[in-house]
This record gives C-alpha cells, structure tokens and sequence, in this order.
C-alpha cells in the first residue's frame, strides 16, 4: 500500500506530459469519475461503518463493555451462536448434496431445481418469517397439532432456526454449484475405476477441490445466519433473555435509546461482516480460480 | 425384495444419464426433501393460503388505503433507489475495473458491504448518522432538510442496500471489455465520449437492467435498514414488509398472507424479467 503511493500520485503528472492513449480519458474526467464514487461510496458504506464504532465507543471502553454484562445481551448472543451452530452445518450439507447431484450427473429438470434452491434469495425477509407462522402458528396448519403434543416452534428457538434456514438456505450451494460444473466429473471417475469407494472419492478428490468455495459460502451463510433481523423478527416473539437473538437485542435497546449499548452489540455484528468481508476478498484474490465468487450474489 | 431392487435401479437409471459416479439417489434424495420440507411446503401453503382468498380478496386488500400507500411507497422509492444505484454503481464500477488509484483494493472490498452488514446494524448507523443530532442530519437540518424520519430516509436506506448488486454484476463484464473495440472506435475517428456512449454502453446495458431488477427486487422487500429511518408513519412513510408485521400483530393473518403474495408476485415479475434480460443479452451481445 505505502508503495502504491507514490506512483500514484504522480500518475497525474505523468498523465498530462504523455500523449493520452485513445482509450483513455482526459484526467479531468478520470479525476472526476474517481472523485465521485469516492465520495458516494464513502457516504453510503464507510460512514454508517463509522457510525457504528463512534456511538459504541462514545461514552468509553468501560460502558462500551458493560453492555457484554447484561444478562439479556449475554442470553442473545449465545442464542445466535446457538442458531448459526444448527443452522450453517445443515445448509452447508445440504448445499453440497444439491451440488453434487447437480454437477455430477445429468437429468431433467436441472435448472428448474437450481432456481427453486435460488428462491429464498428473492423472498422477502420478513415473507420468510410469515410462512412460518402460517405453518406453526397457533391459527397455523400445523401449529395446534404441535401444540398438542406440547412442541413450540414460531416465538419459539425451533422458529428461529427455520427462519434462519430459510434465508441462508442458498449460499452454499450456489457458490458450490457453478464450480463443480465446471470441474466435471473425470477426477470423480478416474479414482473410482483404480477402486476408491464413493464416500473416500468425494473426501480425497472432490473435496479438495471445493474447500475453498465451500469455506467461501459457509462465511457468507454464517454471516447472514448471525446477522438476520426480518425473517427472525417474525417468528421469535421478542422474549428477551429467551428468543432475542443479537440483532433484536439490538433493536429492543435502540428503541429504549439505550444507544451506547445498542451500538456496542451492534459493533460485534459490524466486527463480524469486516471479518467476513477480509476474507471474502482474501480467499477471491489467492484462490480466485477455485472459488465460483463475483457472481452474481 | 430381491425383485424390487432392480427395478428401482432401472427406474433411476431411466432418470439420470448412465454415470458410474455413485450417490445419486442419496444426494438427490436428501436435496428435494430439504427444499420441499424448508422452502416449498410453507412458500406453498401461503400461496395456497392466498388462493382461499380469491382475486377479488386479494385485490380488497390491496385496495385497502393503509395497503395501498405502503405498496406505492415501497415500490415507488424502490424504483427511485435503483435507479440512484444504477448511476453510481456504473461510476463505481468503472472506476474500479479501469482506474489505478490509492485506497482501490480497499473500496472494492468495502462493496460488499451492505450484503455482509446485517441489516438492524445498517438500520440504526443510518438513523443515527441521518437523525437531527447525527453527523449528516445536524448540517442539513441548517438548510432545512430533514431526512431521517421521512420518506428520504427510506430512500437512503434502500440505496445503501441495492448499490453491490449493480456493481457486482457490472463490473465483471466491464473488466472483459476487448480492448481492440475502443481502438477500432478512436481510428475510426470517435470521439472518446462517442466511443464510451455507442460501444462500451450497449453490451453492458443487460447488466445493468439486471443490476436494477436485482437491486429492486432487494429493495421492495427490505425491512432491517428501512424501519429504524423511516418513521414508519402509516399513509406515509410505512413500508409494505412493515405492514405485514403490523397486520401479523393485529392477528389479521388474511391481510398478512394477501400483502405477503403481492410482494411476492412482483418478486418473480422481477426474476422473470431478469431470465428474459439475459436471453435477449444471449441473442443480442453473446453473453450474459
């Protein structure tokens, strides 16, 4: 980075004594065209970033955490580790069974499958939660049913974990699907005709070459995991200290201006997105050839 | 028993093309038994839930003036935050794909951001940052413009959410751009705007198409960033995904489910329009 600096601050220079390439713009409109996404990106994605550390830290390192104290915080973010524990190995399992039937075999219907896995993307967060409580709701399907048997899922943990399911459903199997297919299947067949069974063929063939785009879409399922609020707002009844996961704690105290705190869970969401987003780009740039990535999301 | 195994085998060999790669029966399985069970059964039940309602219900419900306003709000800031989008998102994009400068890696990482900052995070930065006492609203209160708690707010905030989808599909194709197209343009005598505006433009215009149905379609249907800006004064400034909750609290699960599957018709209106994007794009430019 120190390095790049130089260079380009004299690359201006440089600009206006070099004849302009043709394709090239004057470095009027290319100074102006940097200046603008500049400035927008830093008003619409760096500043709310910076909001959220500032109020966090606004009346010090000693409130800042007293809020990991409370009681109900504590109870939230062990409920969201909870969820994401249940829900990621599940998505991420399904997503590689859904890759490996798509990719490695052919059979009718393909794209038709790969658009229903796609469809939770297109739902609202909050349609996610609603069918839920359609279905185990108390004027539900299936809620009385449930009921009678003294089981409790909408504002309840088990309500949760569906919502959660049902966002984060795709984004493993959409990262691992494009990539498979392009891998093919003749590694898959030359280490079953030298007589490696099925199960060790996928753990020592198919499964290194998909670790990372594997890792890659369990990042971003966990992140949203963590980080739902409609969907999981819906179905979880706000009881604090029982179904409020992070972001409803973060909502209950924002709503009872208790800002500092507000902000002090939500820094750890913000903390989690920068990681996520560190190596997102960290996997994209070392092993760009083996993640599906910068598709569309 | 004996005689019941082959068969099955037949009957899935018929289905899939021969392959000696085993595990399909389990993994195909175990993927249409999940998506049924978590996505198609309860999408299904509220489409069901919806039918039961009959058109004419489902247009008294819309109709309704509460539901009404909420949907044209939604929509209609949608509509103007994805257009916001497609603009900055295009500089952004360009700018990131064909200029070298200090700080690049760092924006181009920070792009994601909306998609990895979980939404109540987003929601109350923004209100905070916009709020009369917040670093931005304080100085545009100076000049009389009031953002947080109105409808600008909401417009803020769905711009914040759409922008990565128009770069993100942008920017790939404008990184594989042939270089040969722009010199062919100059020596034909093309002034670099003209160049810009009549080759660089037309095949990136499916992108963007789709960036802005994508970043609508996101838009329509958020609620985390929109809520804690919004006011969420009914008539107003209520968004139709807050409607839904508001009607869920009142037990109106009729109005629920109805407000529910028009969301979700314009939703797959939008994924529609994306498919026959991309096959016009296909036909016309040879790519995607």
């Amino acid at each position: 980075m120190s390095e790049a600096i130089p260079s380009a601050a004299l690359a201006p220079v440089i600009a206006v004594a070099a004849p302009r390439s043709v394709t090239e713009e004057t470095p009027l409109t290319r100074n102006v065209l940097i200046g603008v996404a500049v400035a927008f990106l830093g008003l619409f994605l760096l500043l709310p970033l910076a909001v959220v550390f500032t109020e966090a830290m606004a009346k010090g390192a000693g409130a800042f955490f007293a809020t990991f104290e409370e009681p109900d915080a504590r109870a939230a973010i062990r409920l969201t580790l909870i969820v994401a524990a249940i829900v990621v190995p599940l998505n991420a399992l399904f997503g590689v069974c859904a890759a490996w039937a798509i990719s490695k075999f052919s059979f009718p219907g393909k794209s038709v499958l790969i658009t229903l896995i796609d469809l939770p993307f297109s739902v609202s967060p909050v349609v996610s939660g609603l069918v839920y409580v359609l279905v185990f709701g108390s004027q539900g399907l299936l809620g009385p049913t449930f009921a009678a048997y003294g089981i409790q899922v909408v504002f309840a943990i088990p309500g949760i974990v569906l919502a959660t399911i049902f966002v984060t459903f795709p984004f493993v199997a959409r990262e691992l699907i494009p990539l498979m297919q392009e891998q093919g299947t003749v590694e898959e067949e030359a280490a079953l005709t030298l007589g490696a069974s099925g199960f060790r063929t996928f753990l020592t063939v198919t499964l290194p070459n998909i670790k990372w785009g594997l890792l890659y879409g369990v990042l971003l399922a966990n992140a949203r995991a963590m980080g739902e609020f409609g969907a999981v707002s819906v179905v979880s009844g706000h009881i604090r200290g029982l179904t409020n996961t992070i972001p409803l704690q973060v909502e209950i105290l924002y709503n009872e201006y208790n800002i500092v705190s507000a902000f002090a869970l939500a820094s750890l969401l913000a903390g989690l997105a920068l990681v996520t987003l560190g190596f997102k780009t960290l996997l994209e740039w070392r092993y760009a050839g083996q993640i599906a990535g910068r598709r569309r999301h | 028993m004996s005689a019941a195994a082959p068969v099955a085998n037949k009957k899935a060999r018929s289905f899939t093309a021969p392959s000696v790669i085993p595990g399909f029966r389990a993994t195909f399985g175990f993927t249409i038994f999940y998506l049924s069970l978590v996505v198609l059964f309860p999408l299904s039940l509220l489409i069901f839930r919806a039918s039961s309602l009959g058109l004419s219900g489902l247009y008294g419900i819309a109709v309704e003036p509460r539901v009404a306003a909420a949907l044209r709000t939604s929509f209609f800031i949608s509509f103007a935050a994805a257009a916001i989008d497609v603009v900055f998102g295009l500089i952004t994009a360009w700018v990131l794909t064909r200029y070298e400068f200090p700080g690049r890696r760092f924006l181009d990482a920070i792009v994601d951001l909306p998609f990895a900052l979980p939404t109540a995070v987003a929601g109350i930065a923004l209100a905070a940052l916009y709020a009369p006492n917040g670093w931005l609203g304080e100085p545009l209160a100076d000049y009389d413009i009031k953002i947080a708690y109105t409808r600008w707010g909401i417009l803020v905030a769905l711009v914040f959410v759409g922008l990565p989808f128009v770069v993100r599909t942008v920017q790939p194709l404008l990184a594989e751009i042939d270089a040969e197209l722009e010199e062919a343009s100059a020596t034909l005598g093309a002034s670099r705007a003209q160049t810009v505006w009549r080759v660089l433009l037309p095949p990136i215009l499916p992108a963007l198409l789709t960036g802005f149905a994508l970043a609508f379609a996101r838009s329509v249907g958020e609620y985390g960033s929109v809520i804690f800006i919004a006011g969420n004064l009914a008539y107003i400034s209520e968004i139709a995904p807050l409607l839904i909750i508001v009607k869920l609290e009142q037990f109106d699960y009729a109005g629920a489910t109805g407000i529910a599957t028009i969301m979700l018709a314009i939703s797959f209106s939008v994924l529609l329009a994306i498919n026959l994007i991309q096959a016009w794009s296909q036909k016309r430019f040879g790519h995607v």
